[in-house]
């Protein structure tokens, strides 16, 4: 069946549809800037960033861990929440400045997640995957629960006093505060640290190493115990400082404040393709532009984030089932 | 060859004795008051929870997808089944069977839209309009194409929703007439059913239609993807009261009639137990046991994978559902956050807990998680309440480190093991070195 008379109006149809739509979109892209104003927007825009900076560094650990050892670390968001909260004591106690409490941060959560790697994953490495996995939600359980108690942390909402003061620069209409710029700054200098290790060090060859085939790595004389305890290091040190930069930018703190950010950031990591570093970056930031916009521009936006942002993902999912930048995975027989 | 259990009683006769021995022990239990109603109501919940792990058994144990979604089934199951009965006690005039009469009407819509779409063989319909236009650009055949699927879609839909109408006339009607001609006990007993059965269904169907498109994924992709179906049916629960204002949201939803008993909890149990044995046990089972073992594999042999995966994941919702059915008749309050996804964790450890692909493991397992995570409230003295999560992570943790494979394996007991013919097979082709175990 050849529709060769059909073929002009078939294709007329087809460019007045296209037409149709792209003025449906365009308009709709035109609206959204216009309804609250350019600088709305761009504010909008501006904090999204902020936020997906702090997600980047969450993600980023969770991205190397399954990268490695193909573990979905669900402790890594409690790492998180006890980086801010050392940093919290280190402040207020002790009125430590800013850059020392990140450091302590990250020192304690290396400590930490150094640890919990020790006690909870290393033992299972050749049990079932799943098993590793209940080991972690167990984990996270007991830092969630065992901070919560009275001689810990507490269970009560915490003000978190910011070791600064907050200076605010208004630069072509947007407000730019200082929380910002050290936010994106800190998240710039420790992915550029974090590039450095793995791109030109010896140490971060044998991470790439590792997470290509951890069998062939392990022949070639590289310790895999070695580079796992590193690689847990390292997502803690991230975490801690993204712990502290979060309790900077949303200032109340308390032991169950890392589920949210955490599954967040977890989320846009698997967006922008689980276990490789420039998708979890391009997937927080992602993931920081949507719960912004959608809070800033979707009504009833501040109650219905969570359901855009997953929704976002499943979208994904189906288009590209292994995330934005994910390799597609082979099929082997 | 000399069959061994000629000599000892059928496994299902033990099974069934020790079954009825449960159930009357406990009602004999608590009706002497020997049995608080407290730990009533715990035997309960475990027995809820073993419904819901049962699902999730089939979907993670058996068929080996990867589903963290549960909590969503088991959710959508609780709130659509108090949504009915809640409109038929609080309405004893009127519309009282909307809800239940909309819902029915609207799967059958569904389905039928669905299995009209299957018919026309859509794919091939497409691939055949594709090559007609060949002749154009590409970009202009897709554009055709979209507007011929929008096309169809609409009046698929439309002819969907036209039947959900009248569908739906006829069923309130047929209750209407029905279930108040029945003296009020039958009448709640019917309506209970009733409920349960269409909210589990329900829960099944938004199963098949999720699980469609999702179960393409594959390991932990499409449990991440489920778990973001989970947390945006919480999100859709946590604003409820924006489209239905009985859910009322964030406040939950009260006043729900608590029917719930411990004869309704132990027979679905009991009923659901044996239908899932016998679906694992025949030759869809294998189908889907088979997908678990080796994808690609079980494709060679003939067996439609992405089938075999929807009806495993559709089921595993049927049962979350009516667990979620039976939660809220038995507390009468729901809540978001009891569906929180955390909470979703819980069925997953209880089937990591008995040993993946159990059904015994999952039963024992249940019973022995209600039992650490209520009998810590009991053990724990004045002013360690706190304590009651900290102590159970550890002991997670103790359990898991100690019993990688989980408690039982993939053992069975009694009735619930594999048939013997079935094993005989299996012990030729070398897949399980076992001999069967015979109980005597």
């Amino acid at each position: 069946m050849r529709l060769t008379w059909l073929r002009t109006p078939l294709r007329i149809i087809a460019w007045m549809v296209y037409a149709a739509l792209s003025l449906v979109i365009v308009y709709g892209v035109y609206r959204l800037i216009q309804f609250k104003g350019a600088t709305y927007f761009f504010q909008a825009l501006l904090d999204g960033l902020r936020l997906g900076f702090v997600y980047a560094l969450i993600a980023l650990g969770y991205t190397m861990v399954y990268g490695i050892v193909r573990l979905i670390n669900f402790a890594h968001c409690d790492v998180f929440m006890v980086g801010a909260f050392s940093s919290y004591y280190a402040i207020t106690s002790y009125g430590w400045g800013i850059v020392p409490a990140i450091i302590l941060a990250m020192v304690v959560c290396i400590v930490l997640n150094i640890a919990i790697e020790r006690m909870a994953y290393k033992p299972l490495r050749n049990a079932p995957r799943i098993t590793a996995l209940i080991s972690a939600i167990g984990v996270s359980f007991f830092l969630e629960y065992f901070t919560a108690l009275r001689f810990v942390f507490g269970a009560d909402f915490l003000t978190y006093k910011r070791p600064f003061d907050v200076v605010v620069w208004n630069v072509l209409g947007l407000s730019i505060s200082n929380i910002t710029v050290i936010i994106v700054a800190v998240t710039l200098a420790l992915l550029a640290l974090l590039l450095y290790i793995i791109n030109r060090t010896k140490v971060g060859k044998a991470m790439r190493a590792t997470s290509q085939d951890a069998t062939a790595a392990r022949l070639m004389g590289i310790d895999i115990d070695r580079i796992i305890t590193l690689t847990f290091g390292i997502g803690a040190a991230l975490a801690g400082a993204a712990g502290v930069l979060y309790a900077i930018a949303f200032p109340q703190i308390w032991t169950f404040m890392g589920i949210m950010p955490g599954l967040k950031a977890f989320i846009a990591a698997v967006l922008g393709g689980i276990g490789n570093i420039a998708g979890a970056v391009l997937g927080s930031l992602l993931m920081g532009e949507i719960e912004v916009l959608t809070v800033s521009f979707v009504p009833f936006g501040s109650r219905i984030r969570d359901l855009v942002a997953f929704l976002v993902l499943i979208i994904v999912f189906l288009v590209k089932p292994t995330g934005i930048l994910g390799e597609p995975q082979v099929e082997k027989v | 060859m000399s069959m061994p259990q000629a000599r000892c009683l059928p496994t299902w006769l033990t099974t069934l004795v020790v079954a009825v021995a449960v159930f009357v022990i406990v009602t004999m239990l608590y009706a002497r008051g020997i049995m608080t109603s407290y730990v009533y109501n715990v035997l309960q919940l475990a027995c809820i929870a073993a419904i819901s792990a049962l699902g999730l058994n089939l979907v993670y144990g058996f068929n080996g997808q990867f589903s963290l979604g549960q909590i969503g089934f088991y959710a959508i199951g609780a709130y659509s089944s108090a949504l009915i009965t809640k409109e038929f006690t609080t309405y004893w005039s009127g519309a009282q069977f909307s809800t239940l009469s909309w819902l029915q009407a609207g799967m059958i819509g569904v389905v039928v839209i669905l299995w009209a779409a299957n018919r026309l063989h859509l794919r091939q319909l497409f691939s055949r309009l594709n090559k007609a236009l060949a002749e154009l650009r590409r970009m202009e055949r897709t554009i055709l194409v979209a507007v011929v699927v929008v096309l169809i879609t609409l009046v698929l839909v439309a002819v969907g929703a036209a039947l959900t109408w009248v569908l739906q006339l006829g069923i309130s009607a047929l209750l209407t007439a029905l279930i108040p001609a029945l003296p009020a006990a039958a009448a709640q007993s019917v309506l209970f059913f009733l409920a349960l059965v269409t909210s589990a269904a329900f829960a099944a169907l938004v199963a098949y239609l999720v699980g469609k498109p999702l179960l393409r994924l594959h390991s932990d992709y499409f449990g991440i993807a489920t778990l973001g179906f989970a947390i945006v049916i919480y999100t859709i629960l946590q604003n409820s009261d924006m489209v239905i204002a009985t859910m009322k949201g964030a406040r939950g939803m009260v006043e729900i009639p608590m029917w719930t008993s411990w004869p309704w909890v132990f027979g679905i149990l009991f009923v659901l137990v044996v239908v899932m044995r016998n679906l694992v046990y025949s030759s869809h089972g294998r189908a889907i046991i088979s997908v678990r073992e080796d994808e690609v594999a079980a494709r060679q042999m003939g067996i439609n994978v992405p089938n075999a995966k929807v009806i495993a994941f559709a089921i595993g919702g049927f049962y979350a559902g009516m667990a979620g059915g039976l939660y809220a008749h038995l507390i009468g309050f729901l809540h978001p956050s009891t569906f929180d996804f955390v909470r979703g964790f819980d069925p997953l450890i209880i089937i990591v807990f008995g040993g993946l692909g159990s059904m015994t493991g999952t039963l024992v397992a249940s019973g022995l998680f209600s039992l650490i995570i209520e009998g810590l409230r009991v053990v724990l003295p004045q002013g360690f309440e706190d304590w009651r999560f900290v102590i159970y992570p550890i002991l997670l943790l103790a359990i898991i480190l100690l019993r990688q494979k989980g408690l039982l394996g993939t053992h069975e007991w009694g009735w619930l093991q594999p048939p013997h013919v079935l094993l005989r097979e299996v012990a030729v082709t070398g897949g399980n070195p076992q001999p069967p175990e015979v109980i005597p």
